[in-house]
């Protein structure tokens, strides 16, 4: 084994036995970039001097004994979360130049934790989409198969992951974009609670929606990366103040006794069959380990997708109105006046979904329709919640697919947006509700496609998330097959 | 016909917290350009606001001081629109769910008090400021002011004349300084006003087109904008002619209102709840404890000013017109125990003094205890009203107790009353043919005489000694 195949419990059993160092884990993944990015495209920015720096400082620490949760371990962060000093691109040519000067919180917390970034991975243009394709700079191919969308919105830090570019990955996850490109890119991706992780610095897309979460290779390393990351904010007025468990602490207490929910409203026509059966393959494993599997209803899931699609851009737009050319970014050249420069500036800078999304949620929010659309899909979402309040009566968890197929081709779906959307179907009710989510890898189509589980808990019970999912990733015992690059 | 103007008035004040409304920037005014800022009030990406609970609290304070309805969960509203000095291309305000509603205000008109009633009082964050340069095609952004807490003070449409307009507005600034939670600054654009006003035939009670004003920069210029846009609208409508709805800038070089956009053009400003804040909510026990820190107001003062210090309603109204002033004369008046000589030397003499500098009371070089002790001298006979006016003038220049003036001047009253006799015979003797004058009647001439006994005193003697001499003296003999 290569050590940027290793996980981040791995290669902290080396390095405190001093095996080896973070330089070397840097060099090993640089390589490994160095190997097969050309193929995959997972980043925008590579960070590789600034990495080196950061490992002979990890270095420094390991032999002064001062090792930290992340000490040495190479992440990637998507282009999403502001990191100061460096490009930090959102996937769109509007801030093809910005240079943030500040860090994330995150980013804050995982340099606290000594963790070396690797670069900035690719993404779709403000984390609008589920393939990565409508990103400015590319296209992010999926490791398992090249001709494949890796998911999205965060199809370059899913990929970098299952491509062995980096150990960890951040992701942001506003209507299923952590775990949908997990799925596809069999890694696991967690979304944890509305308020969890600090929102500060990662640039928005929806605020009542988004949420930073990490990628990883197996269950232990989320749970490590969510010691890290989660926590209270001063800087955000919605970071709730609540104590963090060890997330360790769960990956080993089995789920005896567990009940699982089944939604019955999430086995619908559509569905790929290899992922139904995929499915109750991983509900037999779950019984298998002292769980019981009980139908559950969700009844306003069938609203979910139109309620994301009012919402979402609606908060999309206001909170894309900043980009106007005045103060950072790209500027349209030649422009005559003010509402020129805004015009030009905003038709070049923004990709064709983007502007389609701003486009619904300006008129989602005009006087007149606010009614009927965005104050209606509010009143919706509150249903929504309360169908998850009601599901927790029944069950500790909930299980169903992540996706409802497995990774499609490269430019299938892209001039259907229809067809797009449909592609966080099981997601995107997490995220209206504010819960968290996991997926963990559970099989492969005949093909060799990763398929992911998904499994949901009440808002703050991540600890419940990796028990679940860490039980059954044992059971499934899929980690030993790895892409072909 | 006779028409009745309608007016309404939005106010917007900047309050004084030392911080702005949503990030750690100063908010003082005067700064270079673009020195205030931070990455959350230049609206960088991913950054996010937390609300300064200071500014909460002094909307309270407002809230109580006109009697408005304080709702127990208020949130704040993105205003969506495009402009270079709105970083983010919102601003932050409220809109369904404000602070407080339903208040009021009384103004004293001649024909007495009138209710001013107040729809809402909300909370948002001010803009920055364009600089344009004639001799460049671009303009520049000062983004200072990004941020800086404003409250928005919006009335119903209550006021008939631009006099009650101004009356209210007079009011509510009076109001906003006394709380000291704004410095009422209209030139640097602390405390503006907008005002809708439309005209209606007396009589009638449906509202005519209003047009909405914006752009006055003072007192004056409020009153003058709306007697011009009444005018104007009562020619258009004399005219046969309709007012359209739209916004006016007031131009006060030309004194007249100009359009600047029309109804078709107006904003939708796509307003919704804003993500990032969560509600505010506040309870019983938070609006008791600003209620129990709310100074006196200015309306309560004037009337306990009136019943304790029996001063007239005129005094009371003037001593009271700022928070500084009252307890400047009311120092002054509990330390010398004359209250009505307080307030005459207060508002004669020192409000003189300081209106001829253009200083504030709170600069007065005189100290209420050294006015005060100036008012008992003259009680006590130590010194005329007449030396004390040159005294006073002394005080205000150096800033010395009138008792160091006085012992440098040699300035004492002369109270001996052997040493006057002495001197009033002197005169006597001197001004035989006026002296058989008055006792052959001609009374007028007993003026002649204290004069003449005032310039050989050079003005220190006692004038009720010197009157009561001279009377003794003339008839005496």
């Amino acid at each position: 084994m290569e050590l940027h195949q290793l996980t981040i419990h791995e290669l902290q059993k080396l390095i405190r036995s001093k095996e080896v160092n973070s330089s070397d884990i840097v060099k090993s993944v640089f390589k490994r970039i160095d190997a097969v990015e050309g193929s995959v495209h997972a980043y925008i920015t590579l960070m590789k001097e600034h990495a080196f720096e950061e490992a002979a400082k990890a270095d420094r620490c390991i032999r002064e004994g001062n090792i930290r949760a992340l000490t040495g371990i190479p992440v990637a962060l998507k282009d999403i979360v502001c990191t100061k000093g460096f490009l930090t691109t959102c996937g769109s040519r509007i801030l093809h130049n910005f240079i943030p000067p500040y860090d994330a919180t995150v980013v804050e917390k995982l340099k606290e934790a000594g963790a070396v970034f690797t670069g900035k991975t690719n993404m779709d243009e403000f984390a609008m989409g589920s393939s990565t394709e409508t990103s400015y700079f590319g296209i992010t191919k999926n490791p398992w198969a090249l001709d494949r969308i890796p998911g999205g919105s965060s199809g370059g830090s899913a990929a970098a992951v299952a491509a062995d570019l980096c150990i960890a990955s951040i992701g942001s996850d506003t209507g299923g974009s952590i775990r949908q490109p997990a799925a596809l890119c069999g890694v696991v991706g967690m979304k944890p609670t509305y308020g969890r992780v600090s929102r500060y610095g990662l640039i928005a897309f929806a605020s009542s929606l988004d949420q930073i979460g990490p990628f990883t290779k197996d269950v232990e390393d989320c749970a490590i990366m969510m010691n890290v990351i989660a926590g209270h904010d001063p800087r955000e007025s919605t970071s709730v103040p609540l104590d963090v468990p060890d997330y360790t602490a769960f990956l080993s207490r089995g789920i005896d006794g567990f009940k699982v929910g089944i939604p019955k409203e999430y086995f619908i026509e559509g569905i790929d069959p290899e992922i139904t059966e995929a499915m109750r393959g991983a509900m037999k494993a779950i019984e298998g380990l002292g769980a019981t599997c009980v139908e559950i209803s969700l009844p306003h899931t069938e609203y979910c997708l139109a309620v994301y699609y009012i919402i979402a851009p609606a908060e999309a737009s206001s909170n894309l109105a900043r980009y106007d050319g005045v103060k950072y970014g790209f500027r349209a050249d030649d422009c005559k006046d003010l509402l020129d420069m805004y015009k030009k500036t905003r038709s070049a800078g923004f990709g064709a979904e983007v502007k389609r999304r701003i486009m619904i949620g300006t008129y989602a929010l005009s006087s007149g329709y606010y009614d009927a659309y965005y104050k209606k899909a509010s009143q919706v979402r509150a249903l929504i919640k309360r169908d998850f309040e009601e599901a927790w009566k029944h069950c500790d968890v909930i299980l169903t697919p992540t996706t409802p197929t497995p990774a499609f081709k490269i430019g299938e779906k892209i001039d259907d947006p229809l067809q797009m959307y449909l592609s966080d179907i099981f997601t995107i009710s997490t995220n209206l509700a504010g819960i968290p989510g996991i997926s963990v890898p559970c099989g492969f189509t005949r093909q060799g496609l990763p398929i992911g589980a998904q499994f949901l808990a009440g808002h703050f019970e991540e600890g419940k998330l990796i028990q679940i999912a860490a039980a059954f990733e044992k059971q499934a015992n899929l980690k030993q097959r790895r892409p072909n690059l | 016909m006779a028409y009745e103007p309608v007016i309404g008035l939005e106010i917007h004040a900047q309050l004084l917290t030392k911080s702005k409304i949503f990030c750690s920037c100063s908010t003082l005014f005067g700064a270079e350009p673009n020195t205030h800022t931070c990455a959350i009030c230049l609206g960088m990406p991913g950054v996010l606001p937390v609300l300064n609970r200071t500014v909460v609290e002094y909307t309270i304070k407002m809230a109580l001081a006109t009697n408005c309805a304080i709702n127990e969960s208020c949130n704040f509203a993105r205003k969506n629109y495009f402009y270079p000095d709105l970083p983010k291309g919102y601003q932050i305000s409220q809109y369904a769910q404000p602070l407080s509603e339903h208040g009021y205000v009384d103004i004293e008109q001649n024909e007495g008090k009138k209710r001013i009633g107040i729809t809402r009082i909300h909370m948002e964050e001010d803009a920055g400021k364009m600089i344009h340069d004639e001799h460049l095609p671009s303009s520049y952004i000062d983004l200072n002011r990004t941020g800086v807490p404003l409250i928005e003070i919006v009335s119903e449409p209550d006021m008939r004349s631009s006099e009650e307009a101004s009356a209210y507005l007079k009011r509510l600034h009076e109001i906003l300084v006394y709380l000291e939670i704004c410095d009422g600054n209209m030139e640097e654009g602390s405390f503006r006003c907008d005002a809708n006003v439309s005209i209606r035939p007396r009589g009638e009670n449906a509202f005519g087109t209003r047009t909405e004003l914006k752009n006055m920069n003072s007192f004056r210029n409020v009153q003058r904008a709306l007697d011009y846009e009444i005018k104007r609208q009562q020619y258009i409508l004399e005219s046969g002619q309709a007012v359209i709805q739209e916004t006016r800038l007031w131009d006060d070089s030309q004194g007249v209102t100009l359009s600047m956009r029309g109804k078709e053009e107006a904003h939708d400003y796509r307003y919704f709840p804003d993500p990032d804040l969560v509600p505010i909510v506040i309870d019983e026990s938070w609006v008791a404890e600003v209620r129990k820190n709310l100074p006196e107001l200015p309306l309560a003062k004037r009337e306990r000013f009136m019943r304790d210090y029996q001063l007239p309603s005129y005094d009371a109204g003037v001593l009271t017109s700022s928070r500084v002033l009252a307890d400047y004369f009311e120092d002054v008046a509990n330390l010398s125990g004359k209250p009505k000589a307080a307030s005459n030397w207060v508002m004669g003499d020192i409000l003189r003094f300081l209106n001829e500098e253009k200083r504030d009371i709170k600069d007065c070089p005189i100290l209420p205890q050294s006015l005060a002790e100036m008012i008992q001298l003259i009680e006590n006979g130590t010194i005329s009203g007449k030396m004390a006016k040159d005294i006073i003038e002394e005080m205000y220049r150096t800033g010395k107790p009138p008792t160091t003036i006085i012992e440098e001047k040699g300035m004492v009253q002369i109270t001996d009353e052997a040493a006057l006799a002495k001197t009033i015979a002197e005169i006597l003797a001197a001004n035989t043919a006026q002296v058989e004058q008055y006792r052959g009647g001609k009374e007028k001439v007993f003026g002649y005489f204290v004069g003449q006994v005032m310039k050989a005193t050079k003005g220190k003697a006692n004038p009720q000694l010197i009157n009561d001499l001279l009377k003794k003296m003339l008839t005496a003999s």
